[in-house]
């Protein structure tokens, strides 16, 4: 018996738990949807009376009647005077930037009518020109955010702009002491120049600048600033604890360089291969090549050994640890020198000094490194952070301001941040909204929303971009910018400012430049503008490092890791109910966090899924959260996300969900270390996570496809395993026995090539998605209950090989390391597609361009076609989502209605949906074609998830066209790589998958 | 008489197209190549050579691309003041301004009025001083332009006197009087006639009743007859009979019933269609005036009728283009005027409401398919309300999807397509068989 791949989707899959069993057998959970988005029982019985339902027949039919004698009027109303760039139903796009507590993209914005309605990725960017993290994705929906405030605020009073202007201005006109600013990283040059200029009235003044998730000592150890890694050049790349595809430095755009070495085709058959040591299982130890698990506290230990090693000094694999999996990384790091690169997440000083020492050591600067091109997107000091809370409790501190900073909340020291601001005269939030900081503060002057702001960024050393206002303010807020040049008695508006900034790079005549630049929304020529904070002086050697380290003992007891969510960061963006909805690259979990931890420690204490525990932290803090049981989670630890635990008013689409986990973080010499040792006790409270990994599940039939690069070098035919069907003619292939005639294609053929390869599954598609095609937000309750809308998953199947009978390793636990695979799934557009032959009214029918349509007008949601689906992706409304108040998210007031796509329908109850290749994106395509009398060109017509994904994992096109990328691809991939899901039930799909490859060590 | 009604509206309607296509033939053919041009705008490069030509002598009106050019800038530029014939609308009536005027002051007065004026010329001032010192607007036209426009004058000069010698002319319009006195005449002579047959039928049902009754009363008087012979003379029809018929009564049942349905029917599926639907307006603007009088082109006010899905509604600003200069006293511009002093948009009660969940897109069917407004919003040039000409359901856009052919000329985006449907099928290349009539072309 040949070792098969055994795939799974969550503990309870791989246990074939009753619970699991019943539901992978029901598309739709039984009970009838009533009363439970209240939180009342689900089990309690409601069974509507006939006599009731005759009575309702007879009123809706004599209210429809009613109603329909008469039409209700409608307004038309144009323009007074229309601005000359907006033709009412045509869109405009704007460059701009997204940046936010370390997440950069560049951006175009696109507009309908005034108001920003997508975001998209700026092609013209050299740093993100291909996709978007999930969070920029979804920021447009934060300028519609009611929850902002509307104007400034004087002790927590709605104030007017002119008289703050003049309390502040005369408190500050007679200061003591210090006065600070306190800011997350900021890469604006113009602001960071202007913050500067600020303070020079002042006689003791400082920029403090801190990371909630902190890079503070990988600055450190490189002069200050983050070392230019270049993931596309390294053949070996070692991770330590860094998730760089989710959450650590700058995810997009090392996405698009990890990317770039790892796909592979006929043409090139070489990839990198990539190696993960790591405590929770991140985004991007699951698409390692090697991931073994290990502690925090036997992180310094890891780093030394291959510090040694790598350095000449005979180091061994550290007690405890994959001796194999260490001795084929010291292998590989020593052949490749020069194309390799290690990096980490750690936070401790000689950790990074050492991971510094090892990439010297390897030759990865001026290779894997690029000196010339740090970035900046991490800027945050610990030390500085930590020596101003101390000043504000012995009342040195005159005046602080705080801008895009919430330490109260997000600062391991948040008691002593509180205690220290009761001390300082002047405190003033520029939140947008009434934050933990901005509730402690006495005024509070908001900040606009990005989208209204003029702005300019520096990622990287001689990227700059602007971001330029794609609406009006909103709101009676004002930049902060202005705020300040106000309380220095300038007149000039930071436009000028930028303007006046950028002047000493232009080259030609100045306006020419200018135009040229906010049209590209980015100048990319090698100038650079942001001056950056001398390093606080890191003077350890990598000698020093390696003794001090050696000191250390792995900690006894259970280990906690505090760590970023790809989805809300830090937690600043945590009111956007989008991100709420966007499943866990990982866990799959929605609505809050929740204690990852490995199934042997759950064992062990008798815990399960769901079970609520109380976990204290080293400073004696508890917090209570539901445990997640998580494959991978290395033994004797567990994760906690940040973010959560928010208690906010202002935040009603967070509040009351999870735990405020920020304690767990602890300070130690000047350092935020983000992990230490809790105890765990078991409690007897229940509390469901919204988890989605076992939703649609596909009943363990070959779906995923993967291979190791040894096999594709070898014979790449064989890679993927293709059914056939056994005839008395031999074996043939499903599709050459039909029951169906075969469409013809004219016109087009649309089509989706998704390569396994490239995707990291980070979600932004998902996301996307979910805004261009206007799909509701459900929430928690609704999630639990399996009904989700997502139009477009992303499967996470961990998988483990399942071995011959009497094989030792199946005594092994398969959840304790899977390997994890990820496949986008989205409506496959069957030629043959069981959903539409089982509509009783034809609302579900076949294009002539080979798009299964959806037509929600037609459809009485008989839901047969979602039972019919073998690939589970037809959504139902339960409810009427939009204008209902027990769905409070943005479809349900005026201002998050301005977000919705005006092209696309928004469903109604009682209809079914799902993707439809977004046949609106495909029309206007053709109709701009038709108008200029040509063709569409290929790569004009893209869907949303294809446009937004940072790898190019997703293609879209024409494969009538020969000449279009994605015939190329099938043309070049077919019967090697290329595949369909469930090509034996012959439902001849129009999504083609291509078989992951791993470059196993 | 209830089936006399249609029948005469019907005859009467053949009659009157009748007369129309006899003596319009012509001129119809003419209005709508001027509708065409109109659409498509200037060529580019139509208006070259205009100059040239004009400089060796002469206007070129024979050369029909400039004077179709001129026609074009014309109707967008000029119609709004300025009428090609006598009559003065805010500057004179332009007939003959080739004769009146030289052309390098044409050229020069049109390209900027106002620095003629400034510099003295004495032709200038007495035109400014003439029509109440009302400046003319510059335009910033080439010389060609101009002279494309001056050539068109001169060409629909010689039109408007050619037309009247062969056919009446059509500014009379005398082919609605000759219509209805054709349906007068028809129409009281079938009356005459019914009158008289009428008469003649009672006549004769009187004097048949008449011999009845004489004959019976003499066979009952002045004859024996016997009983069965005397049961037949003196029978009564009984009515009663016929009501308590079986077969009557379930005749008439059914004929109820069949008609009580085809009325809700009707009823129900015409609820929420709103043809004919014609709300008061705001301000009661007048397309008659606009559109039908003036000429002007739909794309001068509904700027993105062949750019966007929304044909827009035309923005304050559009209209003071205009009234900034006319009719600035009318109560109806005056209510424009507020809302721009209010900076209060003006609130127009919409006629056109397609659901939701339709897609729509004007730009497809004006730009792409050629689609004439008229065909959809009805003879809108003669509307001083508006109201919905269609019925916007989705069986009336079928059917026209069904049945129009597409509009592939000259069109890349077709090409293939149109040999791919020679080589298969013998009938029209429709929208529908394209796909045209697919769920997602419009639902989506």
């Amino acid at each position: 018996m040949q070792d098969r791949i055994k795939y799974w989707r969550g503990i309870e899959e791989l246990e074939n738990t009753p619970e699991f069993a019943k539901h992978a057998h029901n598309e739709f959970p039984e009970f009838l949807p009533l009363n439970e988005t209240q939180g009342e029982s689900q089990s309690s019985e409601v069974t509507a009376p006939r006599r009731d339902f005759l009575k309702l027949l007879g009123f809706g039919l004599a209210a429809a009647t009613l109603a329909s004698c008469e039409a209700p009027v409608r307004k038309a109303i144009p323009y007074l005077n229309k601005p000359v760039d907006v033709e009412p139903g045509v869109a405009n796009w704007y460059a701009s930037t997204y940046f936010s507590h370390g997440d950069y993209n560049s951006i175009l914005v696109k507009t309908r009518e005034g108001r920003p309605i997508k975001i998209e990725p700026n092609p013209s960017s050299g740093v993100t020109p291909l996709g978007t993290s999930p969070r920029a994705q979804a920021s447009v929906l934060n300028v519609y955010d009611n929850n902002r405030l509307r104007t400034p605020l004087i002790k927590g009073k709605e104030a007017k702009w002119e008289q703050v202007d003049r309390e502040i201005t005369s408190k500050l006109n007679g200061i003591n002491g210090k006065v600070a600013i306190v800011s997350s990283t900021v890469i604006s040059p113009s602001t960071k120049q202007l913050i500067d200029e600020f303070g020079g009235r002042f006689g003791n003044f400082e920029h403090v600048v801190y990371d909630a998730n902190s890079a503070s000592a990988l600055l450190g150890a490189n002069g200050g600033v983050v070392p230019g890694y270049d993931f596309s050049k390294a053949n070996i790349i070692v991770g330590i604890n860094a998730d760089f595809l989710g959450s650590w430095i700058a995810p997009t755009p090392f996405a698009k360089q990890y990317i770039k070495n790892r796909k592979v085709n006929p043409d090139k058959k070489e990839m990198s291969r990539h190696y993960q040591f790591e405590t929770m299982l991140s985004l991007t130890g699951a698409n390692a090549d090697v991931r073994v698990p290990i502690k925090p506290s036997e992180e310094a230990a890891v780093v030394t050994a291959l510090y040694n090693s790598i350095t000449g000094q005979g180091g061994s694999a550290p007690a405890n640890f994959d001796k194999k999996a260490f001795a084929a990384v010291v292998k590989d790091l020593n052949a490749n020198k020069g194309k390799a690169l290690v990096v980490s997440g750690s936070n401790d000083p000689a950790v990074q000094t050492l991971v510094t020492a090892i990439n010297q050591a390897l030759g990865a600067e001026g290779a894997t490194i690029n000196a010339a091109a740090p970035y900046f997107v991490k800027q945050g000091n610990d030390a500085q952070m930590i020596r101003l809370i101390n000043e504000m409790n012995a009342g040195t501190v005159g005046a602080v301001f705080f801008y895009n900073a919430n330490p109260a909340y997000d600062h391991p020291l948040a008691d002593k941040v509180v205690s220290g601001l009761k001390k300082v005269g002047l405190k003033v939030s520029f939140a947008e909204r009434v934050d933990e900081t901005a509730a402690l503060v006495d005024y509070v002057t908001p900040d606009n929303n990005y989208l209204e702001s003029w702005n300019d960024y520096e990622p990287q050393r001689g990227f700059l971009s602007l971001a330029q206002p794609v609406i009006s303010p909103i709101f009676t807020t004002r930049q902060m910018q202005d705020s300040l040049l106000t309380w220095s008695g300038s007149k000039t508006t930071f436009y000028d400012y930028i303007r006046n900034n950028w002047r000493k790079i232009a080259t030609g005549d100045f306006n020419k430049f200018w135009e040229k630049a906010v049209h590209d929304g980015v100048l990319e020529n090698g100038t650079s503008l942001l001056k950056t904070n001398p390093a606080a002086a890191n003077t350890l050697t990598a000698a020093a490092a390696a003794s001090s380290l050696s000191g250390r003992r792995a900690a006894s007891g259970i280990e906690a890791v505090l760590y970023e969510k790809i989805q809300i960061g830090p937690g600043y963006e945590a009111n956007n109910p989008w991100l709420q909805e966007m499943g866990d690259p990982i866990s799959k979990a929605t609505w809050g966090n929740y204690v990852a931890m490995p199934r042997k420690m759950a064992e062990e204490m008798g815990l399960t899924q769901d079970t609520v525990v109380k976990v204290t932290t080293a400073n004696g803090k508890t917090i209570e959260l539901p445990v997640l049981v998580q494959p991978g989670q290395a033994q004797g630890t567990v994760s906690i996300a940040m973010g959560y635990g928010r208690e906010l008013d202002s935040m009603p689409v967070v509040k009351g969900l999870g735990a405020n986990a920020f304690p767990i973080a602890t300070v130690a010499n000047n350092s935020v270390i983000f992990s230490s040792p809790v105890k765990i006790e078991k409690t007897d409270a229940i509390s469901p996570i919204a988890q989605m990994q076992t939703h649609h599940t596909i009943m363990d039939r070959l779906v995923v496809q993967e291979n190791t690069l040894a096999k594709y070098k070898e014979n790449p035919k064989e890679v993927t395993e293709y059914v056939r069907l056994t005839t008395h003619d031999g074996p043939v292939k499903p599709a050459t026995i039909s029951l169906w005639e075969d469409y013809e294609y004219k016109n087009h053929h649309w089509g989706m090539v998704i390569d396994l390869n490239s995707c990291i599954g980070c979600g932004a598609c998902t996301l996307s998605c979910h805004i261009e095609n206007n799909v509701p937000v459900v929430g928690k309750a609704e999630v639990i209950n399996r009904r989700d809308m997502h139009w477009l998953r992303i499967d996470r199947y961990y998988s483990a090989v399942e071995h011959e009978e009497g094989d030792y390793q199946t005594m092994e636990d398969p959840a304790e390391n899977p390997s994890v695979i990820f496949q986008p799934m989205l409506c496959q557009h069957c030629n043959h597609a069981p959903c539409e032959t089982v509509c009783p009214v034809a609302a579900t029918m076949h294009s002539s361009e080979g798009i299964n349509q959806m037509v929600y007008n037609r459809c009485v949601g008989t839901r047969y076609c979602a039972n019919n689906c073998p690939y589970k992706v037809r959504r139902f409304n339960w409810f009427a989502y939009a204008n209902n108040d027990k769905f409070d998210y943005n479809m349900n007031n005026d201002l998050g209605k301005m977000v919705l796509n005006p092209d696309v329908t928004v469903r109604s109850r009682g209809v079914m949906e799902k993707c439809s290749f977004c046949v609106q994106r495909v029309q206007l395509g053709k109709l701009e074609a038709k108008r200029e009398n040509r063709r569409p060109k290929d790569g004009e017509i893209v869907t949303a998830c294809a446009q937004s994904c940072p790898t190019d994992a997703i293609v879209f096109g024409d494969m009538l066209d020969p000449e279009s990328r994605i015939s190329q691809i099938l043309v070049r991939e077919q019967g090697e790589r290329a595949f369909h899901v469930l090509e034996e039930i012959n439902t001849q799909p129009n999504v083609t998958y291509l078989t992951k490859i791993r470059n196993l060590a | 008489m209830i089936s006399c009604i249609p029948k005469t509206k019907h005859k009467v309607f053949i009659a009157f197209l009748f007369s129309l296509f006899v003596s319009f033939g012509a001129w119809a053919q003419g209005a709508s190549e001027q509708a065409d041009i109109g659409q498509k705008g200037v060529v580019p490069g139509a208006t070259q050579g205009a100059a040239a030509a004009a400089s060796t002598g002469g206007l070129p009106v024979d050369n029909t691309a400039i004077v179709d050019a001129g026609e074009s800038l014309f109707k967008n530029n000029c119609a709004v003041c300025h009428s090609a014939g006598d009559d003065v609308i805010v500057g004179p009536g332009l007939k003959g301004v080739n004769e009146r005027r030289k052309q390098p002051w044409l050229v020069k007065w049109i390209k900027n009025s106002q620095s003629l004026i400034q510099a003295g010329d004495a032709e200038a001032v007495a035109v400014y001083n003439q029509y109440n010192k009302q400046a003319m607007p510059s335009f910033a036209f080439s010389d060609e332009e101009v002279v494309s426009i001056l050539t068109y004058i001169k060409a629909s000069e010689s039109a408007a006197t050619a037309v009247p010698t062969t056919v009446a002319g059509p500014e009379t319009a005398p082919g609605e009087n000759v219509g209805t006195e054709a349906i007068g005449a028809v129409g009281n002579y079938l009356d005459i006639v019914l009158v008289v047959l009428i008469v003649v039928l009672i006549v004769l049902i009187v004097t048949l009743l008449l011999i009845t009754s004489l004959l019976k009363n003499y066979l009952n008087k002045n004859r024996q007859l016997d009983e069965y012979d005397a049961e037949v003379v003196n029978q009564r029809f009984d009515f009663s009979k016929i009501y308590k018929s079986k077969a009557v009564r379930t005749l008439v049942v059914l004929i109820f019933v069949v008609v009580l349905l085809d009325l809700s029917l009707d009823k129900v599926m015409g609820i929420g269609v709103q043809q004919g639907y014609a709300p008061k307006q705001p301000i009661a603007f007048s397309h008659k005036i606009h559109a039908g009088d003036h000429q002007i082109n739909c794309n001068y006010c509904h700027t993105t009728v062949y750019e966007s899905k929304s044909a827009s509604i035309p923005s304050a600003n559009i209209c003071m283009n205009c009234h900034s200069q006319i009719k600035k006293e009318s109560p109806e511009i005056q209510k424009i005027y507020r809302a721009i002093e209010r900076n209060k948009p003006i609130e127009w009660v919409r006629i056109h409401n397609l659901p939701d969940l339709a897609y729509f897109n004007h730009s497809q069917h004006t730009q792409v398919a050629g689609v004439e407004c008229q065909t959809c919003h009805g003879p809108i040039q003669e509307m001083d309300v508006v109201y919905q000409f269609s019925p916007l359901t989705m069986g009336w856009c079928i059917d026209c999807h069904r049945e129009t052919p597409l509009n592939t000329e000259g069109n890349a985006y077709y090409d293939n397509l149109v040999e791919l449907h020679e080589q298969s099928s013998k009938g029209a290349f429709t929208v529908s068989s394209n796909g045209g009539t697919e769920c997602s072309k419009c639902h989506y």
